[in-house]
């Protein structure tokens, strides 16, 4: 078997491992479909009356308009129980382990990143069956569907390798959790929730400029309009900005964890 | 010093409440970055449901100018909703420890056991709901008038206390941290879906029939009166008969969860 398929089955192996944890604690689960989906819910019924609002884009409904920001919030939360499980291996032992199995150490990240990215694509079919269960239409048909889901997909596993870093550079998984206040800032600070331009100064400068509001609108506007080509590109580069980072921090984490052990 | 032993039963009784109130204390005290997520988590619900969902009030039938005196008072019960859920999972982790099995076997009624949990909850919340309220002062809330803000508190403090109850009967039923979500969302659920984004007549249909019989949204609106309006009699006692008859139900549940428990 050549190196590259014994790798690719390590990663497997990791990742499918990543999966059932998640899928076997509650804890770590809750945050991926529990919260977001009572939060969609929630606003949608609480604040479903701001269609209403002069300026608000046309929707068919604001179900409609929140699915990418449920769809954003799951992932995000999923990146970051992705860092927890990690954080939780290394203060087990179990990294370690795997650390001194003859395997390169990029596919233990790579690992947790498949099953991060696994699990962004569990919500994003989550929220759309969701969304055409309540009588949301998705726009742009089966087409704009794919890329909703590719473009989830990938902004998991890009933010889960910002989540896998911090785990690595701090070994703690209470530091880890201790970031979940913080992705609700960045949520919030986003157009993930409302349209930017109907938001309240300063949340409405920021989200302006957060690379999140990139991708949300990314995700939503083949939901809700059609596809949008600078829409599509601006998500596609934001998503690469986020990989890179969390590339560079992972790559500098995992020396530093090696070298600390 | 008096041992507890000797005194009669109701001193006893609130000797063990005081003790089981004062651990709650310590453990604040000596690790105050534990109550940092409780603090947080309702600042950012309200900083952020403030920054996005502000401009439902030009709606037709949105009676309050600013939105951060319409949202303060459900982002302060939301902080007694996260306190009163941490006391579940804490009651969780001492089950988990063996703690708990030690305080059963004490001559402490069970009841005497919850109310220390409860009651110390109640305490807690009052952390968040005073960190909440200055901020939303200074983004410009009005200010509630002291009979506004005194009603406001006693809901914060008698929220917890369900919460509590809630908490701490599934710490009980499942002795397993694992709840902790069932825990947090069953009070987010509780306290969103009333008339907390908007008034009812602009909810959406299935929302406004949910909060008509949601016994919260009266908790909200007599925590929000003095915010909005002035406050009343007729506002007030509807959030205390819905206060007490939470209270009945899940403490008499929790109460029967603890008394099932064996050592």
């Amino acid at each position: 078997m050549s190196e590259l398929a014994t790798n690719a089955r390590v990663v497997r192996a990791l990742g499918m491992r990543s999966i059932r944890q998640t899928f076997r604690r509650p804890q770590l689960m809750a945050p991926i479909v529990v919260f977001p989906t009572l939060l969609l819910a929630i606003q949608t019924g609480g604040a479903g009356g701001a269609v209403n609002l002069p300026g608000f884009p046309p929707v068919q409904s604001f179900l409609q308009f929140m699915l990418a920001g449920a769809m954003m919030q799951s992932l995000m939360l999923a990146g970051n129980s992705g860092g927890i499980a990690l954080a939780v291996d290394i203060e087990m032992g179990f990294t370690d382990r795997l650390f001194s199995a003859p395997i390169p150490r990029y596919t233990i990240v790579l690992g947790r990143l498949a099953g991060t990215a696994a699990l962004g694509l569990f919500a994003s079919l989550w929220f759309l069956a969701i969304g055409l269960i309540f009588g949301a239409e998705i726009h742009s048909g089966v087409a704009g569907a794919l890329i909703a889901i590719a473009l989830v997909t990938a902004t998991a596993m890009a933010v889960g390798g910002i989540g896998a870093a911090i785990a690595l550079r701090t070994g703690s998984a209470s530091v880890v959790q201790g970031l979940f206040p913080l992705v609700l800032v960045v949520l919030f600070l986003s157009s993930a929730f409302f349209p930017n331009d109907l938001m309240i100064q300063p949340a409405k400068a920021i989200a302006e400029y957060n690379p999140l509001s990139f991708v949300v609108e990314g995700i939503r506007g083949p939901i809700i309009t059609g596809v949008d080509a600078t829409e599509l590109g601006e998500a596609v580069l934001a998503i690469a900005g986020i990989v890179v980072l969390g590339l560079v921090l992972s790559v500098r984490a995992l020396r530093h964890r090696l070298r600390v052990g | 010093m008096e041992s507890v032993a000797a005194l009669p039963q109701w001193r006893a009784n609130l000797a063990t409440i005081a003790a089981l109130m004062a651990r709650a204390k310590n453990e604040l005290l000596r690790v105050p970055g534990a109550a940092i997520p409780g603090v947080l988590a309702p600042t950012i619900f309200f900083l952020g449901l403030n920054g996005v969902f502000g401009a439902l009030t030009q709606l037709k039938g949105f009676t309050t100018g600013t939105y951060e005196s319409y949202i303060v008072p459900v982002s302060m019960l939301q902080g007694a909703g996260f306190t009163g859920a941490a006391a579940g999972v804490n009651l969780a982790r001492d089950i988990e420890q063996g703690w708990v099995d030690r305080l059963l076997v004490s001559p402490a009624p069970r009841w005497v056991l919850l109310a220390g949990t409860v009651l110390a909850a109640s305490a807690r919340a009052l952390i968040p709901a005073t960190f909440v309220f200055i901020i939303a002062l200074f983004l410009g809330a009005g200010w509630p008038g002291i009979d506004g803000l005194l009603v406001t508190y006693a809901m914060v403090a008698a929220m917890a206390a369900v919460a509590a109850c809630w908490g701490s009967g599934l710490a009980l039923r499942f002795k397993s941290q694992s709840a902790a979500p069932l825990m947090q969302s069953g009070m987010m659920a509780l306290v969103l879906m009333t008339t907390a984004y908007a008034p009812l007549a602009l909810l959406q249909p299935w929302m406004r029939s949910v909060a008509e019989v949601n016994p919260v949204t009266n908790v909200i609106d007599a925590a929000r009166q003095g915010f909005v309006g002035g406050v009343s009699w007729a506002e007030t006692w509807p959030g205390i008969v819905a206060l007490i008859g939470l209270l009945a139900v899940l403490g008499a549940w929790a109460l029967r969860e603890m008394r099932r428990t064996a050592v």
